[in-house]
């Protein structure tokens, strides 16, 4: 994203002069400003690490930033969270479901994308149309609720990945894209006799694997995030992501833990709010570890989505 | 696309006296697969999208699920005015719009400020650690970046202990009505700063550096080339973006809302997506609850078509 940037800020920086004191008053103040936004950005997480290492009572007396871990330091409370028999579980659903979500998904939206975007097909303004309509228009969660009852998949494995299958803005992406491939190549494939399923395997997903890696991470996010869909259509909580169990441990535990005196807590309760700490860096690590290594995809399909506007 | 050139000229004058659904049996014999290939895509926006829509009729049925749609009779807009003069319109629609214009004003001009100012930097390697560092709160989850804010905001958590220096009491500060709102407008600004201005240092990169170049020559500053080049170069960007967060100014995810708030503070931080659910998929009212729902939606389409209508008319650019 940032090449034509570095280029262009370099070509006008280097004309600058620079030598005023004005200047580099405003370079300084730039650059705490930005360093401040950095900590503000990074530590809730980084208080989280040194909490999670941290002695469980004196964490939650604990009213100021920290910068290391309250001694004694302890592993104590990650024994207690693998401990919880809802994260592993929770960790095996969400991956099932966002590998397996993604890959379908991510076909059905490619499918829908490259049909959408073939001159030859005859309903394609149609389709699109009903297309761009539900982005702006829909008939709400309750009705929405009793068509997964009534296709029978409430309570199901299914009920976590069909509902919100395709997102309209990330095949519009995807169409986009699609349509700035050259016809030529589709037009060499058909006079070879190919038919426009061979034309979509070896013509057009072999030019778009940039898009398709951003498409595929942004529904592997999203599936990752989410717990609604859950909520409202998994009871049983086999079936349940790992951000169910989450909520559970951090949000809905705090109603009861909320009201009680610190004088009468037991080890019990402390320890409970120690393996929230933990809970909240083993759940946000992964991805976090992963982020930086795809930064650059995401940002790229913000702007393929951004030239279409 | 070779198809329709092969089958040649001749036919296409004859093509517009034939029937659409002709037509379309055309289409379909000479590319059966295509058809195959959209058939998914198309049962998931009937089913998921198409059907709940036809589904909205309930609405202004008394639905009873033992009873089916077809089976639920009809009241007409009984629900709509049960809604309308019943306690909670009001309280709704104020914390709703409320929230939805405190994201808009400090949530969409704070990140063009950041991508004005980061690309005022001189250093690219600073510029990187800090997009990095910045986007990175977006891939929290919700759940976690609630529990977060709940932590941070009992009365011993460092947040409140922070902000005791400005006179805030020692308590909950999520079990206060008059803070919800603050603070659930900063939690949001906090993950999506960062990531919100990426498509700004985007509209950034296209802006033509002779311009900056012309600039200099006559004699711009730092902040005059700002203000006369950098941001009229990225004005379309954000009126086109500023026109969808006009269009979206009445709805507003419940998730978070739902995983943050609590009975104590319903007066400041219910809103209409909360209550729907809470209406219809708690308390079973289902009827009541898509007849809200539907209400909502009917607003979002009129501010959203009168927004873009309006900016058409003064800047010329527009969704379509």
């Amino acid at each position: 994203m940032s090449k034509v940037n570095i280029a262009s800020g370099g070509i006008r920086r280097e004309n600058r002069i620079r030598t005023s004191t004005g200047d580099k008053i405003t370079s300084t103040v730039i650059y705490v400003i930005m360093s401040l936004l950095m900590l503000v950005s990074f530590y809730p997480l980084y208080y989280c690490v040194v909490a999670s290492f941290s002695d469980a009572k004196a964490i939650l007396a604990n009213t100021k930033p920290l910068v290391a871990p309250i001694q004694p330091f302890t592993f104590h409370g990650y024994q207690l969270a693998v401990k919880n028999a809802g994260i592993p579980l929770g960790f095996r659903n969400t991956v099932s479901y966002v590998v397996l979500g993604t890959l379908m998904s991510l076909s059905v939206t490619m499918l829908g994308a490259f049909c959408v975007s073939r001159k030859y097909f005859f309903i394609r303004n149609i389709a699109m149309k009903l297309i761009l309509v539900t982005m702006f228009f829909s008939g709400g969660i309750i009705p929405l609720f009793f068509v997964v009852r009534w296709t029978g998949i409430y309570d199901t494995w299914w009920a976590f990945t069909l509902p919100y299958l395709v997102s309209s803005y990330n095949l519009i992406i995807m169409r986009t894209f699609f349509l700035g491939i050259p016809d030529s190549l589709e037009e060499a494939a058909l006079l070879d006799g190919a038919n426009e399923l061979q034309i979509f395997f070896h013509v057009i997903i072999p030019l778009s694997t940039a898009v398709i890696a951003v498409i595929a991470m942004y529904y592997g996010v999203g599936l990752w995030n989410s717990w609604y869909q859950s909520m409202m259509f998994q009871r049983k909580k086999t079936l349940w992501p790992l951000q169910m169990f989450l909520r559970e441990v951090l949000i809905q535990q705090n109603e009861t833990s909320q009201s009680t005196d610190m004088s009468q807590m037991s080890a019990e309760a402390f320890d409970r709010e120690l393996v929230k700490y933990c809970i909240i860096i083993i759940s946000t690590v992964p991805i976090l570890v992963i982020y930086p290594f795809l930064q650059r995809y995401f940002v790229k399909g913000v702007m393929i989505g951004a030239i279409k506007g | 696309m070779s198809q329709t050139k092969t089958s040649g000229l001749d036919v296409r004058q004859g093509y517009k006296e034939k029937n659409w659904f002709v037509r379309l049996g055309d289409n379909i014999k000479s590319h059966p697969w295509l058809y195959l290939m959209f058939l998914p895509v198309l049962a998931y926006y009937i089913i998921f999208h198409y059907w709940p829509m036809y589904g909205i009729i309930i609405a202004f049925k008394d639905f009873k699920p033992m009873k089916g749609i077809f089976g639920s009779e009809w009241v007409g807009l009984a629900k709509f005015t049960e809604f309308l003069n019943g306690p909670y319109l009001w309280r709704l629609v104020r914390n709703t719009l409320g929230i939805n214009l405190g994201m808009l004003v400090f949530g969409f001009p704070l990140p063009i400020l950041f991508a004005l100012i980061l690309n005022e930097c001189r250093s690219v390697k600073f510029r990187k650690v800090v997009q990095t560092v910045t986007y990175m709160p977006h891939f929290v989850s919700s759940v976690v970046v609630c529990a977060l804010m709940i932590i941070f905001c009992r009365s011993t958590g460092i947040i409140t202990n922070l902000l005791t220096v400005f006179g805030v009491p020692k308590t909950n500060l999520l079990a206060v009505p008059r803070y919800f709102k603050t603070l659930y407008i900063c939690m949001n600004i906090w993950q999506e700063l960062g990531w919100d201005s990426i498509i700004f240092f985007a509209a950034l990169t296209s802006i033509d550096a002779s311009l900056y170049e012309a600039a200099t020559v006559d004699g711009a500053g730092r902040w005059q080339q700002m203000w006369h080049v950098t941001l009229p170069g990225i004005a379309p960007t954000i009126i086109i973006l500023l026109i969808l967060r006009i269009g979206n100014l009445m709805s507003l995810g419940w998730d978070r809302i739902f995983l943050l708030y609590s009975e104590i503070v319903y007066e400041t931080a219910d809103v209409i997506s909360t209550y729907v659910y809470r209406m219809g998929l708690q308390r079973m009212q289902y009827s009541y609850a898509a007849a809200v729902g539907l209400m909502n939606s009917a607003i979002n389409i009129i501010l959203l078509l009168s927004t873009n209508a309006l900016s058409r008319k003064i800047t010329e650019s527009s969704l379509w």
